[in-house]
């Protein structure tokens, strides 16, 4: 549950919140290979789980659990 | 195409299918229901990389279907997609079959509203319906039909169901396509937008959440307590079972061929041929083969089943999400781990396996790193050694199990500090992007997995054996018969060979014997039994006493096993991995560096162990 309602990056989620999409910063091909994941502005991203070793987390978007890593998630800003 | 000769006959019309669709939905399973042929499938994105192709034949009409690589849209970022945009934009097909998950169907709509507007002759196959009944989610495949303007048929390919009808489907594609209205070029956002709409009118029952099932699994496989426990377990009953499992067929199958061989002899004989030329025959060629198939043949027929198992059971996305950082740390990625798993059944078919892997860069060193962790070829020769010079004094399993861990972890440990080195060096480059989807749990079909696994696995190592091993015990017993100076060739090569190897803590036969053991692992300790006892044909060597007494008449000592245990992890790729190494990167360079880098490390890491050793001999 996402208390403040305020704008953050991705990879700040916990296992069980959830959010809007943003935006979406990354490079040309990441960001097509993203947005064709679901994870493009207007959708609903929820963080279902971390890696034990801390990185990737695993996002459930449009119904699929894809990983994504820290360094990818800072670029998908959500709300 | 050419059409098989026996069906010109009857056939009066043909039509192209191509089948299209996201990774991980199935398709390679509706090929396979679709042509009869095995291709390889698993649970797993990535595994079709290249397009397979086969036919099936209907009331007089000849189908040929061409599977392309899964790929989540036609908007080019990887290999996979260029092939697929590329066979359907040039019109090479009839018909375009776009295959979904039934219980993902928001995802599989994105690349299904791409190939409806590239190719209206389509029809949207809807596969794991069973799946999708089993959570709960129900598709309205007339609803769905009635949205995007084209034939739905529902089905579950891994039982066959819904093939009749698809087959049906594409043919009333094929002969009256549906016109459609024209859509409007749309921004990738609004293409998100359209599939959710249309899932939320067609799609019924959808929770947009994990299963609790499948939320329990992957605390259990992913979570922090238990992941990486459950992980060694789980590849600790892997080996075991390996191990165990392949030693009474081992041995059944080498009965045979001794059989075999004997009759071979008497048979050759009674045709006048020289005795000379009988021993080439059956001590030399047959021998060698007959070898390598009852000692590779066994191992890799339980192991790659099982590992087929964990994959379509989606287990193995989990270790690559586990593993991820640990590889990125080494400049690698969390599917260079899976590609190290399965090197250990068998290297070449871990270079293969590195086709999941996006980025070039990070695939190459996959490649390359690969052969540091040891093969099912190589674990015979391991246990015998650990079980000659390591057997603890009460008999039990734990020091040498003990000790095969440590080689590993060793294996594993110098894998990882090589793809570091690499990637601050040769392969320089920045960590890729990547996005790994993890899928939904599935029950295998265990009995049609294991069977068509062993089957594949088979066929493989029969060819390979021939091939290889064949030309290699030829070679071999030419060495071993063929006298120069008075001794055998082998003899005097080892002799020549004998200063290197002290260098190494090894000595010259060890090192001729892993030379001519290149083509395969297999035969490398009994090479260097056959060259210390100057026999002509390879023994078996399997009797721990009898080994131990060659052993000691050659100067063997703890040091020397040692040595020569870590030569056994860290030496050239065998001659079935070389190749594939040359085909899946396409450079000689590559090839080359794959095979040197292992000999580099244990050079390095042999002549250390005997160094500390020789001094350690003195001060103590």
């Amino acid at each position: 549950m996402n208390r403040e309602n305020s704008i953050t990056t991705l990879d700040k989620l916990a296992p069980g919140d959830f959010a809007v999409i943003l935006s979406v910063t990354a490079d040309e091909g990441m960001k097509r290979r993203l947005c064709d994941l679901g994870f493009c502005r207007g959708e609903t991203v929820s963080c279902e789980m971390v890696s034990p070793l801390g990185d990737p987390h695993a996002y459930l978007i449009r119904g699929a659990l894809i990983a994504l890593r820290n360094s990818d998630a800072r670029g998908i800003s959500v709300e | 195409m050419k059409k098989p000769k026996n069906l010109s006959r009857g056939i009066e019309k043909e039509i192209r299918i191509t089948l299209a669709g996201a990774p991980n939905v199935g398709k390679s399973t509706v090929f396979n229901a679709l042509t009869g042929m095995r291709q390889h499938t698993g649970n797993w994105t990535g595994k079709t990389v290249e397009s397979a192709k086969g036919h099936v034949v209907r009331d007089n009409t000849l189908f040929t279907v061409t599977d392309l690589p899964g790929t989540y849209s036609l908007a080019s970022r990887s290999a996979e997609e260029e092939v697929a945009k590329k066979y359907i934009a040039e019109n090479r097909t009839d018909v375009t079959v776009v295959v979904c998950d039934a219980s993902g169907l928001e995802r599989s709509l994105t690349l299904a509203l791409q190939i409806i507007k590239l190719s209206p002759r389509c029809v949207i196959f809807l596969n794991l319906c069973d799946e999708a009944k089993r959570r709960g989610i129900f598709v309205d495949a007339n609803v769905l039909s009635e949205k995007l303007g084209v034939h739905v048929v529902s089905g579950a390919a891994r039982s066959r169901r819904g093939i009749e009808e698809l087959i049906a489907a594409c043919r009333e594609a094929a002969e009256s396509p549906l016109v459609m209205g024209e859509f409007s070029e749309e921004s990738p956002e609004e293409l998100i937008k359209r599939c959710g709409e249309i899932c939320r009118a067609a799609v019924s029952g959808r929770k947009d959440e994990i299963p609790s099932r499948d939320r329990r699994l992957d605390r259990l496989f992913s979570g922090k307590a238990f992941a990486f426990p459950v992980m060694a377990l789980l590849l600790a009953f892997v080996f075991w079972l390996t191990l165990k499992g392949a030693n009474y067929p081992s041995e059944a199958l080498w009965s045979l061929f001794v059989k075999i061989e004997n009759l071979l002899k008497n048979a050759l004989s009674s045709f006048r041929l020289s005795a000379g030329a009988v021993s080439f025959i059956c001590d030399g060629v047959f021998r060698t083969t007959a070898w390598i198939v009852a000692v590779m043949l066994p191992p890799m027929a339980i192991f790659f089943p099982l590992f087929t198992l964990l994959e379509d059971f989606g287990y193995l996305p989990r270790v690559a999400f586990n593993l991820d950082r640990v590889c990125r740390a080494c400049g690698g990625c969390g599917k260079q781990a899976l590609c190290m798993c399965q090197g250990l059944g068998c290297n070449a078919v871990g270079v293969t396996g590195c086709r999941i892997i996006d980025s070039r860069r990070e695939r190459l060193c996959a490649i390359l790193t690969n052969s540091f962790i040891p093969c099912n070829g190589r674990f015979p020769a391991l246990i015998a050694l650990i079980s000659v010079f390591f057997m603890g004094s009460s008999g039990s399993g734990i020091f040498p199990a003990l000790i095969m861990t440590s080689l590993i972890a060793l294996a594993v440990g110098v894998s990882f500090a090589a793809s570091k080195i690499l990637s601050a060096t040769l392969l320089k480059g920045k960590p890729s992007s990547f996005a790994l989807e993890l899928p939904p749990y599935r029950t295998p079909k265990i009995a049609q997995v294991a069977v068509r696994s062993v089957f594949d696995r088979t066929v493989f190592v029969l060819g390979r054996a021939v091939a290889v091993a064949a030309p290699a015990g030829a070679v071999i017993w030419l060495l071993a018969n063929i006298e120069i100076g008075g001794e055998p060739c082998l003899t005097a090569i080892s002799s020549f060979l004998d200063p290197l190897g002290k260098i190494m803590g090894l000595d010259g036969a060890i090192l001729l014997a892993f030379i001519l053991g290149i083509p395969a692992n297999e035969i490398i300790l009994p090479l260097i039994i056959m060259i210390y006892t100057a026999s002509g044909t390879l023994p078996s060597a399997d009797d721990p006493t009898l080994l131990q007494k060659i052993f000691s008449e050659n100067g063997w000592d703890v040091t020397k096993a040692v040595c020569t245990m870590v030569f056994f992890l860290f030496h050239s790729p065998c001659s079935t991995t070389l190749l594939t190494v040359k085909k899946e990167t396409g450079s000689i360079k590559y090839t080359a560096l794959s095979a040197s880098l292992p000999v580099f490390a244990g050079f390095i890491l042999c002549s250390a162990i005997n160094l500390i050793s020789k001094c350690a001999a003195l001060i103590f």
